[in-house]
């Protein structure tokens, strides 16, 4: 059985305020670029910090998708 | 007689208890890179750091731990040492309880409520005027609009006001309760949570204190604990900071006459007027909840060993001539304004957009409604508390 691991994350600057909450949950994927926070890289595997940053963004300026459906933030 | 030249650390805190003003001490610390070093009345002594770069670094650098405190002699204003819930936790035990509650106050929940907020706020504008000058702000105003306003959101009774305000109060002092006070007037609070949580438990109903019982009761994603500190938690921080902030924000306006014209000018000003004077107006008697380093870390020149704390004193962040022009110029028209206001990093502020929402809303209805506003008596300030703020603030109109 072959598992896609097709998640990709954006970060809408429009939206982002800048908290630093997603670059000090997850280092790895979000970095800050002076003001705004920008993802690492738009392609990561199915990386459950992803999630959580998006959950836990004050701007809800964080979407995580799985191919074409937008699975973060969570319902 | 190389001791002579050894200086100890600073008696922190800083700035006084009564008024904004930021101390002289950070004005000068401003002017060097690197961290003092500070004691205060408990616990170890500690780094402070000052500067923007470094505050944010330290706030938001995973190798700094505030979950480690816990295991140290933190140094802190009052006697006793407490859990202080989810801030005395790391990811991803942090992350657990943060998603919990996050999305009751994103930007886009949160902006739901402002016909509301505005509604309650021009409600106590009626009162006020129907009872006449002068008026205690801080009473009639600045504390009821938070306090109903989140009363609603997680399910306490408005009512209860009186009762949980003298539990708040003391939960945010600093040295004037001894440990055993501080303990029992915690366990209150706490009492008081449990009854209010078996009540939603017989009885739920759509408030968040509900949902946080189902993700307890359902999903076992919490202990009963947590889910008692959490709620008790954001009670407390969810109407003090912005309850001590209106008035606090009111009085920084009356001392500067032309930013307050200007704003009744240009109310469409009002968001961005309020992130200035987020950055502007010191909150903090003094930094609170120091983070400590997990490894050595170098902070703006400053080696941080393993195992040592550091205090991040926001206000003077939020004064770095490196990050703000004029820095010590109250300017309203201000734009893009990256305070630390809310904090950096995983611990920023839950309660940002609402509180945001509530300071627009307060301060553009208090100043529409009121174009000769004043102070009308003597301001008595809080005295001994983590937030500074008008205790009293009688105003006339």
């Amino acid at each position: 059985m072959v598992t896609r691991m097709s998640w990709t994350t954006r970060i809408d600057r429009d939206q982002c305020l800048g908290s630093g909450m997603c670059a000090a949950l997850a280092p790895e994927l979000y970095r800050l670029e002076g003001d705004h926070a920008e993802p690492v890289r738009e392609g990561i595997g199915a990386d459950e910090r992803a999630l959580d940053a998006a959950d836990s963004c004050p701007a809800s300026a964080i979407t995580v998708r799985d191919g074409g459906q937008v699975i973060g933030p969570r319902p | 007689m190389t001791a002579t030249h050894e200086q100890g650390p600073l008696t922190y805190p800083f700035n006084e208890p009564e008024g904004l003003g930021l101390a002289d001490a950070y004005a000068r610390a401003l002017e060097h890179p690197g961290l003092l070093r500070v004691r205060m009345a408990y616990g170890e002594p500690a780094w402070l750091a000052t500067r923007y770069a470094d505050a944010r670094l330290v706030l938001g650098d995973r190798r700094f731990s505030r979950a480690d405190a816990l295991e140290h002699d933190e140094p802190r204003q009052s006697e006793g040492q407490q859990d202080a819930g989810i801030l005395s936790m790391d990811p991803p035990e942090h992350t657990r309880l943060r998603t919990l509650v996050a999305k009751a106050f994103t930007v886009h929940q949160v902006e739901k409520q402002r016909p509301q907020v505005r509604e309650l706020a021009n409600g106590f504008l009626d009162r006020m005027e129907a009872m006449g000058p002068p008026a205690d702000l801080v009473e009639h105003y600045a504390l009821p609009i938070p306090v109903a306003v989140i009363c609603r959101m997680l399910g306490v009774p408005e009512e209860d006001r009186p009762k949980f305000r003298v539990w708040s109060d003391a939960a945010l002092s600093t040295s004037s309760l001894s440990a055993e006070e501080a303990t029992r007037n915690r366990e209150e609070l706490r009492a008081y949570m449990r009854a209010l949580i078996q009540d939603h438990r017989d009885h739920p109903r759509p408030d968040l204190m509900t949902g946080l019982i189902e993700a307890r009761d359902t999903g076992d994603r919490l202990t009963e604990l947590e889910l008692v500190d959490l709620c008790v938690g954001i009670l407390v921080a969810g109407h003090e900071t912005t309850a001590s902030q209106i008035p606090n924000f009111v009085y920084a306006l009356l001392e500067h006459p032309e930013q307050l014209a200007l704003l009744r000018e240009r109310p469409e000003l009002i968001a961005g007027a309020v992130e200035e004077l987020l950055r502007f107006v010191p909150l903090g008697s003094a930094a609170a909840f120091p983070r400590y380093a997990k490894e050595d870390v170098e902070v703006g020149g400053t080696l941080v060993r393993a195992g040592e704390p550091v205090l991040v004193a926001v206000g003077a962040a939020n004064r770095d001539a490196l990050k703000f022009g004029a820095p010590g110029t109250l300017d309203v028209t201000r734009t893009g304004v990256q305070h630390l206001g809310f904090g950096h990093g995983v611990h920023h502020c839950l309660g940002a957009p609402l509180a945001r929402l509530e300071l627009q809303e307060a301060l553009h209805a208090l100043i529409a409604r009121f174009p000769a506003l004043h102070i009308a008596g003597d301001v008595v300030w809080k005295n001994r508390m983590l937030v500074r703020g008008p205790r009293e603030m009688p105003v006339g109109w």
